[in-house]
């Protein structure tokens, strides 16, 4: 199959008043068209700062040092940055964790929804606002011709991230990144929101990269799963053989922490020592050594790069013995 | 009461006032605690669960006495609390203690660790001398697992799991009885959350400590707790023990609560039946009559519209719902 967007060997650095920090470091990604990839990490791993890189969002402070990131043909980091409004919010959507922050407070809905169409499709204004209303009833708002003259404070958190849908739908995108879209929900309306655009994403056969932190979600929705660490992917394989077989010690202590609705109750959780790592002062080696149960003397002087140990099943590690 | 409860709670009403206008006049209320009774046994921990607005938060807090209640009793350590003064509070809640959510607002960025931790000691006339004060904190810190040298530094060095782990030893301080933790692990990163769970069950052997649990995430609920209750739109649902709870649930919010986490692992969710509750939480303005939560239940019959249930018990379980009636 051939990949809608493949990226390959990023590194990103962010200027800060510490000096430089590395966020990214040789990180490589692909996803198919139709599929879903989950990105998996706490906080600090890269997994956000990806997301970003691919629609040039880095801001002033941040910049790509090394690597290349290919959507439908097209090179992403050396593109200018009038083509890059002309992909954004037209054949890439971003849905964001927090739909209260990322909707204009002073715009009603529905001009916030028509603007992409009116914008990247060239439609009339009144035509653009229809289409508006059509896709809101299809992520099931009720009254949505009604609704569209209201304001986001008039709307429920679950309503507002359909709202989020509905906008990155509008021009029927390619490709929808979404960071921790249902973090900031309860855990009912976590659950509507993720069918929804996993159904809506299907129906239009687009890829969805889906960025969480919630390793029940990604076994849930994904397709294929890549886990972050200290601004590298680690692990990268199908979700199925993710899940019957971790293959890195992070991804294997991150799976045992986890407490499970089937697990013996009462009982002393896994778990993995010490903290995530600061990416201002990464540890040599492999970032995760300090805190790896296998850890050898090669471990703390040199990176372990990403290696095929079945055709679809990646890790970065120099393995270990049980 | 009974000796083995240290809290007892009864028809716990708190409603809050909705105010309109440049002069706040009141134009109505929200009943964000409607009717409310459970009871806690010496040395369990007792969990309320519920999404956001179920009340589960304002129910701690008004067991702590940090929010005016409407009505009800709450009965702490054999003693009746509800009509306390803040002073008479004051000797009560040095058995009663919190740990909140955010480990970064919960600590005042400009005092040093071991302030923090010592300062319910300083705020009771504990603090005794230089050294017993000091030697506490210690202690306190090696409780928790913090080394005794990070008493020095200031909660920004701290990442967030030694942050709540600095919470936790403040809570410890004076010897409570009781602890409520509102939704201790759930700001914290995957790795992290068990560690900060483990050390609550282990603080809980090794002092003999109570918790109130407030909590979404029932995967930690079910790892962690004696006891049970399911709160939604003000009042209890479903209360039971753990492995009852958990095994039999009996409300259908309980049950759609329980589909809707998702699991971590792909075949066992091929298994489920992915049981969507529909819409969302009504808001606490207005109400649904009758059974609450008529309006997002699947098996919802014509009685649910208008008695709201009462609640009964069912085998093991204490429930309000008119199926089981």
């Amino acid at each position: 199959m051939d990949s809608l967007l493949s990226i390959s060997n990023l590194s990103v650095k962010f200027a800060t008043e510490r000096g430089k920090v590395q966020a990214l470091d040789g990180v490589s990604l692909s996803v198919n068209a139709g599929e879903t990839l989950a990105i998996v990490g706490e906080s600090g791993s890269g997994k956000s700062v990806t997301a970003l890189s691919i629609l040039g969002l880095l801001g002033d402070s941040g910049q790509v040092t090394d690597g290349a990131i290919e959507f439908d043909g097209e090179d992403l980091v050396n593109v200018s940055a009038q083509r890059l409004r002309e992909i954004r919010g037209n054949r890439i959507a971003f849905i964001f964790q927090e739909p209260m922050s990322s909707l204009n407070p002073v715009l009603t809905i529905g001009t916030q929804v028509a603007e992409p169409i009116w914008l990247h499709h060239k439609k009339s204004w009144p035509e653009a606002f229809a289409q508006a209303g059509e896709l809101l009833q299809r992520v099931a708002i009720p009254d949505a011709a009604q609704r569209l003259n209201d304001y986001p404070h008039q709307f429920s958190g679950g309503m507002r991230q359909r709202v989020m849908i509905a906008m990155a739908l509008a021009c029927q995108p390619k490709l929808i990144i979404a960071d921790e879209p249902t973090t900031a929900l309860d855990v009912t309306v976590q659950a509507q929101i993720l069918s929804l655009m996993k159904n809506l994403t299907k129906e239009l056969n687009s890829s969805l990269i889906l960025i969480t932190h919630d390793l029940g979600v990604v076994a849930r929705y994904a397709d294929q799963v890549a886990v972050m660490y200290g601004g590298r992917v680690v692990e990268r394989a199908s979700a199925a053989d993710l899940y019957k077989s971790p293959q890195h010690p992070y991804t294997q202590g991150l799976m045992q922490s986890i407490p499970k609705l089937d697990g013996d109750p009462g009982s002393r959780l896994y778990t993995i020592d010490g903290q995530p790592p600061d990416l201002s002062k990464l540890p040599a080696g492999c970032s995760f050594h300090p805190r790896c149960p296998f850890a050898r003397e090669q471990c703390t002087t040199a990176k372990p790069s990403l290696q095929d140990i079945a055709p679809t099943h990646q890790r970065a590690c120099f393995g270990y013995e049980r | 009461m009974s000796a083995s409860n240290i809290l007892e709670v009864r028809d716990l009403q708190v409603h809050f006032p909705i105010t309109e206008g440049l002069l706040k006049r009141q134009v109505g209320s929200i009943a964000a605690v409607d009717g409310v009774s459970f009871h806690i046994k010496r040395g369990e921990t007792f969990s309320l669960v519920g999404e956001s607005g179920c009340g589960k938060s304002t129910t701690a807090l008004s067991v702590l006495k940090m929010q005016p209640i409407l009505a009800g009793q709450i009965v702490f350590d054999g003693q009746d609390i509800t009509d306390h003064s803040a002073a008479q509070m004051r000797a009560v809640r040095r058995k009663m203690q919190m740990v909140y959510q955010d480990p970064f607002g919960s600590l005042n960025p400009r005092m040093k660790v071991g302030a923090i931790i010592g300062e319910p000691l300083r705020v009771h006339g504990m603090a005794g001398d230089k050294a017993q004060y000091h030697g506490r904190i210690k202690e306190l810190m090696k409780t928790v697992g913090l080394l005794e040298d990070m008493a020095e530094r200031y909660p920004h060095e701290f990442s967030g799991g030694q942050r709540q782990r600095i919470c936790i030893a403040r809570a410890l301080a004076l010897d409570p009885e009781l602890i409520v933790c509102d939704e201790p692990v759930s700001a914290l990163d995957v790795s992290i959350q068990a560690q900060v769970g483990n050390l609550l069950m282990d603080l809980q052997d090794r002092l003999g400590l109570t918790y109130l649990f407030i909590a979404h995430d029932l995967s930690v609920v079910r790892h962690i707790s004696n006891r049970v209750a399911v709160m939604y739109l003000g009042r209890i649902v479903e209360e039971a023990d753990r492995d009852t709870l958990f095994s039999s649930p009996k409300h259908p919010y309980t049950k759609a609560l329980l589909a809707a986490v998702p699991e971590a692992d792909p075949e066992l969710e091929a298994q489920r039946s992915e049981q969507l509750i529909i819409g969302e939480i009504p808001s606490l303005r207005s109400p649904p009559t009758g059974c609450t939560f008529h309006t997002r239940c699947a098996d919802a019959m014509p009685v649910c519209q208008r008695h709201a249930p009462e609640r009964k018990i069912n085998g093991e379980t204490l429930l309000s719902c008119h199926l089981y009636s």
